[in-house]
């Protein structure tokens, strides 16, 4: 694997999407992705974090070179891939795959293991079938899976060995990125400690870069290098992990953090709860999208937009970050 | 008096002569305005437990039971109507999806209005007056105007407060939590168990809480209950638990959590799977997978001893030293 730094680098990527709110009224536009700018090395992970609306997952699907993005860049190993050629962005898809959060619904029943290993080599290599089935016998001892397992079909097994599959499917076409979608939020804890710990080994060996979304901090907390906290499609936190872990700047990290059930009573923080939930991204705020929420408002909240700016050691969207 | 008292209650599903065993023989008792805790992976019969006690479980499920009494009362012998009236009064349960546990053909105050009109009865102004005030107690914002709103209307949070001022609406003694804070957000987790917390505090009800999650165990409930393939493993009071658990399943559980791990490479795990509905194993069902199994284990099914401070289903228990860390298989995966 080559150690290319900045494997992956996004500016002020944005993505609108118009929805039709009645008949007779003009289209409103949703801004599900904002400005949303990072870097991501080779090797390493970074962790998005954030609620249901929050842009996640439009964010993963900006990356996977599912949509285009409205508007910002986006390069991936030096290409850019944000207003690409359908023929350039086909050549790079190989390079970012994906692996989704439901393994139940993300696998095609009525193929067999082989072939949805395999699928992925037919559609970008020239391989002979002899020469697939190969590569995938290899991925699937990668991934501890046992060579019987290829012709059996997906209802045969359990909710771990399914996401075992579905890594493997991803890692087939041999990726610089993989876009890992809640990838653990439905499995039980320890087998999620088991798919874990595999996603960091196959890091390892393979030098694959992660793109972790996920809303569940302790997960975060332990596979993450760079974490990106977002809040109706804007970042509102960003840096590296144990920044954001030991001193959360902005109010809205604070309350993801104390909201975290813990087990440890000494890692437990003071329950600061924010007040009611995701304003509609169709109806967004004025000034801070958090300051409905948010126990530190002040007016200047409700006008202006914070942007976001080094605090410290790392970056946060707040206008009084200095003094909470 | 315990307000619930269940003995070796047994769910199975299936032939008569090879059964699916869903819950084996679970001893339980929930106390007057106590918070319990079961927690078990998928598939250990923590829901199941649930919905036999509610009177769920349709044919071809069988339930059995040598004692399942609420508040001194045995559910099993007495009459269907007396049954039907007492479950959803007295005993009231949330379920985990509020997206699909709510009626989409109906209003919130329909429902609200309903499950009042059955068990309490009034006049239709009353009873809407009733279900207003439900909605403010569980702290809906503009609750006149979510009246009329239908449940598409709502957000997820939003509708598990309309399935808890259902479940309340007739003040009830013990109210069932199946994974009620699993479908939503972090936040909106912390805003909804902190409204079940209050609300049993300020009604002095039982609350039985059923969750996967070790950390929301560990910060609302006063006593846990281990669950695993359908058995009890552990009880204990969450401080004994959590610092000092007994069982090595419970050990095991502990440190798989990430937040066990910090400052380690790898996630501490639990080798293998819960085993399946047909293949438990005949000794320990936790043998298999246990870093501690001896002979014993793999032929001999340990019963549920009373231990100092609950009860532990392991031929050897760990000793009250030991730190969790060091109980897990810290097998690759």
């Amino acid at each position: 694997m080559t150690d290319t730094p900045q494997l992956l680098q996004v500016e002020a990527l944005a993505k609108h999407y118009p929805v039709s709110t009645g008949f007779f009224k003009p289209r409103a536009l949703v801004r599900a992705l904002d400005g949303v700018s990072f870097q991501l090395d080779a090797g390493k992970t970074l962790a998005v974090v954030g609620e249901s609306g929050c842009g996640k997952t439009t964010l993963a699907r900006q990356i996977t070179m599912i949509e285009t993005p409205t508007a910002g860049l986006m390069r991936l190993d030096g290409t850019d891939i944000a207003s690409a050629s359908a023929e350039t962005l086909k050549r790079m898809r190989p390079q970012v795959q994906m692996v989704f959060q439901n393994p139940y619904a993300s696998l095609n029943p009525r193929k067999r293991i082989g072939s949805i290993l395999e699928e992925p080599l037919i559609i970008h290599t020239t391989l002979s079938p002899a020469g697939r089935g190969e590569k995938a016998r290899a991925m699937m001892a990668r991934v501890g899976l046992r060579p019987e397992h290829y012709g059996r079909y997906p209802h045969m097994f359990s909710g771990g060995q399914r996401q075992r599959i579905a890594i493997a499917r991803a890692l087939m076409t041999d990726p610089k990125l993989v876009v890992a979608d809640e990838p653990v939020s439905a499995l039980d804890v320890s087998i999620q400690a088991q798919v874990l710990n595999l996603l960091m080994d196959l890091q390892q060996e393979t030098g694959v870069a992660y793109i972790f979304v996920s809303h569940n901090l302790a997960v975060v907390e332990h596979i993450a290098d760079e974490v990106l906290v977002m809040y109706l499609g804007r970042v509102v936190e960003q840096g590296p992990k144990r920044m954001i872990f030991d001193s959360p700047r902005h109010p809205y990290t604070q309350a993801l953090l104390s909201a975290t059930p813990r087990v440890d009573v000494v890692q437990r923080k003071a329950r600061f709860i924010a007040r009611g939930e995701l304003p509609s991204p169709l109806d967004p705020p004025p000034g801070c999208a958090f300051h409905r929420r948010c126990p530190h408002t002040i007016d200047r909240c409700k006008q202006q937009v914070p942007e976001l700016r080094m605090i410290g050691s790392h970056l946060a969207a707040c206008h009084r970050a200095e003094e909470i | 008096m315990a307000l619930l008292e269940i003995k070796n209650l047994s769910v199975h599903f299936g032939s008569e002569k090879s059964p699916m065993i869903a819950v084996d023989g679970l001893d339980l008792n929930v106390e007057q305005g106590e918070v319990l805790g079961i927690v078990g992976e998928s598939g250990s019969g923590k829901s199941v437990t649930s919905l036999a006690l509610m009177g769920l479980i349709d044919a071809p499920g069988r339930v059995s039971a040598d004692v399942l009494k609420f508040d001194g009362r045995d559910l099993l012998r007495m009459p269907v109507r007396e049954r039907r009236a007492m479950l959803g009064r007295d005993i009231a349960m949330i379920f985990q999806d509020p997206g699909t546990t709510l009626n989409p053909c109906f209003t919130v105050e329909n429902h609200l209005v309903e499950t009042l009109a059955v068990h309490e009865g009034g006049s239709r102004k009353a009873l809407r007056a009733r279900a207003l005030e439900l909605l403010q107690q569980v702290e809906i914002p503009d609750p006149s105007r979510r009246l009329e709103a239908y449940p598409h209307q709502l957000s997820g949070g939003m509708s598990q407060r309309v399935m808890i001022a259902l479940a309340i609406a007739c003040n009830p003694r013990l109210l069932i939590a199946d994974e009620p804070t699993t479908a939503l957000d972090v936040t909106v987790q912390a805003q909804v168990l902190d409204l079940l917390l209050r609300l049993h505090r300020e009604r002095g009800m039982g609350l039985m809480l059923i969750t996967h999650d070790l950390g929301v165990i560990a910060e609302t409930a006063q006593r846990v209950v281990v669950m695993y393939a359908g058995q009890v493993m552990e009880i204990g009071t969450v401080p004994e638990i959590f610092t000092r658990p007994q069982h090595p399943y419970t050990a095991a559980l502990m440190s798989a959590l990430p937040e066990n791990n910090v400052g380690r490479q790898r996630l501490q795990t639990i080798a293998g799977v819960v085993p399946g509905a047909y293949d438990r194993p005949r000794g320990c069902l936790l043998a298999p997978r246990c870093t501690y199994a001896e002979d014993r284990c793999h032929t001999e099914r340990p019963a549920l001893n009373r231990a100092a401070h609950g009860a532990v289903r392991c031929f050897f228990p760990l000793a009250a030293a030991s730190a969790p860390a060091s109980a897990a298989n810290a097998t690759p995966t």
